[in-house]
């Protein structure tokens, strides 16, 4: 018997087994539709916590005053050899008139301010190079490295002041929060995911159980191992294929609802936006992981039920 | 064709449901095996078809021991015996005509032979009108009728029925008796075991008395002794 005809007799009885077998499709649906919600719960939430790090992340920087009388060659000399330090992501280079022009554009309701500043003869503020680091951790060796220019005298002494140490505490605070934040995130995450993936094992496991006396005459009329397996692999890929979908189906309206209560928490992050940007992502993985589920839980589920 | 040669089986190692038992059963026989409830008639089934090992001695389906079969033999062997038991095992979730073509789909027989096939075992149990009813639709006899069905549809060498009448009242016993006498006439070795003094009687063949695991008597022609 070819295996095509098989290949069409197995898949007709999982359609048929799903069908007909409802209240524990049903059941086995539900629960897989659970399991998936989780797992897309956890992998928005993971990616809003990243957003909203690299957000924060990214408002960190170090910044090098430079004393009025400072030249210009001077200053992008010691911008190039920051910019050549790995710990460095970038490094802005503000001249003192655009210094005093964002200082004017800031203070634009403070008269007071703005009249004295129109007395002075001279602009007041110094150049400034604006350092952002590739990771938080990384600002203390940035920070270590301006302190030696500074001592080293030549360039260092243009430099009229690093702000790092005023920003120390933040930085660190930030660094422990992001470090800790990733670490909760990925054990908190594997947790729930391992407790859904048993809890959809165990759904599986109770349907193909309530089938065993069905398989246990499939193996005495003689059917193979495949034979007997086969529809019930169907029938827990369909569990997975079905409940995956009804999750995204359910996220659209969902995600929508909560795009702007979520704005609150995470400033950086749209949850809306992010979800239909990644639609193809969250399809893919959601579809995946529900097939790969019902499939393996089936396979296992029966294994203790062939007697051949 | 069927030999069983010492053959002991003693579940998790306790008092041997089957004892010492060697028995041999020719092509074309009927043989009935009778014996109380617990004396080792079921036991002596399912070995035949290696649901279970013995714990000692070998059974021989053909010139094979059954126990040392490949897996491809073994699923062979099985097509090779139809089976009906007590309580029907159809399968709940297919219509009368998937459970029969599932024994012949599995078999390797082709969607055109199983059109064809299924209808015309249906009418040799007179159930025809119901192939398209689930089992939980139909009676006991009904039911016992279509499993016997499935059980001979791939035209086995060898037909078991394990207290076969067991759950049905005296017309659908006599129904389901005469359907196997006439499967034997076609030339289909049957093992039927009951303990029910009237089938043993109205088959009128060689009968196997088993009590406490082993065979007590073993009379050419049907008399039910216990």
């Amino acid at each position: 018997m070819n295996t095509w005809v098989n290949v069409k007799r197995v898949a007709r009885y999982g359609l048929i087994g799903f069908i007909r077998n409802g209240f524990v499709s049903l059941a086995a649906i539900v629960i897989m539709a659970i399991t998936l919600f989780v797992v897309a719960g956890l992998l928005m939430a993971g990616s809003a916590l990243e957003s909203t790090l690299v957000y924060l992340t990214e408002k960190v920087d170090v910044n090098v005053y430079f004393v009025t009388n400072a030249e210009e060659q001077h200053i992008l000399e010691m911008k190039r050899s920051l910019e050549s330090l790995p710990e460095v992501a970038s490094v802005t280079y503000t001249n003192r008139e655009q210094a005093i022009a964002e200082f004017r554009e800031r203070h634009k309701n403070d008269q007071l301010i703005l009249q004295g500043l129109d007395e002075l003869e001279n602009n007041p503020l110094g150049a400034s190079l604006s350092v952002r680091a590739k990771e938080t951790s990384q600002y203390e060796s940035i920070a270590k490295f301006l302190e030696n220019t500074q001592e080293s005298g030549g360039a260092g002494t243009l430099i009229e002041k690093v702000n790092f140490h005023q920003n120390k505490t933040a930085i660190d605070r930030l660094s422990g929060v992001i470090g800790a934040s990733r670490q909760i995130g990925i054990v908190s995450a594997s947790v729930f995911i391992i407790a859904t993936i048993l809890i959809a094992f165990n759904t599986v496991r109770l349907a193909i159980y309530t089938a065993r006396e069905e398989i246990g005459v499939m193996n005495i009329v003689g059917a193979s191992r495949w034979y007997v397996r086969g529809p019930f692999v169907i029938a827990g890929v369909l569990y997975g294929v079905i409940s995956a979908l009804i999750v995204l189906v359910i996220l659209y309206p969902l995600t929508y609802s909560l795009s702007g209560p979520s704005a609150d928490f995470f400033p950086a992050f749209d949850v809306f936006e992010h979800f239909t940007n990644s639609f193809p992502f969250y399809f893919l993985v959601l579809v995946g992981f529900g097939v790969c589920l019902g499939a393996i839980s089936s396979i296992l589920a029966i294994r203790r039920y062939l007697s051949t | 064709m069927i030999y069983y040669d010492k053959v002991t089986k003693a579940y998790n190692g306790g008092t041997p449901a089957v004892s010492d038992v060697t028995l041999s059963v020719d092509p074309g026989e009927f043989v009935s095996i009778v014996g109380h409830s617990g004396a080792g008639k079921t036991t002596l089934l399912k070995l035949l078809f290696a649901e279970i090992k013995p714990t000692t001695g070998s059974v021989y389906f053909g010139s094979q021991e059954v126990h040392l079969m490949s897996q491809a033999e073994l699923l062979n062997l099985r097509r090779n015996i139809g089976t009906v038991f007590q309580d029907f095992r159809l399968l709940p979730t297919k219509n009368v005509f998937e459970n029969i073509a599932f024994a012949m789909e599995v078999a390797g027989h082709s969607d055109e032979d199983i059109q064809a096939d299924v209808p015309h075992v249906l009418e040799l149990v007179g159930l025809s009108e119901k192939i398209w009813n689930f089992p939980r639709e139909l009676s006991g006899g009904e039911q016992q009728r279509i499993a016997i069905a499935r059980a001979i549809v791939n035209q086995p060498d060898v037909l078991i029925a394990d207290e076969p009448t067991g759950n049905l009242d005296p017309i659908n016993t006599h129904d389901v008796v005469e359907i196997l006498k006439k499967i034997n006439d076609l030339g289909t070795t049957v093992l039927l075991t009951t303990h029910n003094k009237s089938v043993i009687e109205s088959v009128g063949r060689r009968v196997v008395t088993m009590d406490q695991g082993r065979i007590v008597r073993d009379d050419k022609s049907g008399k039910y002794t216990l």
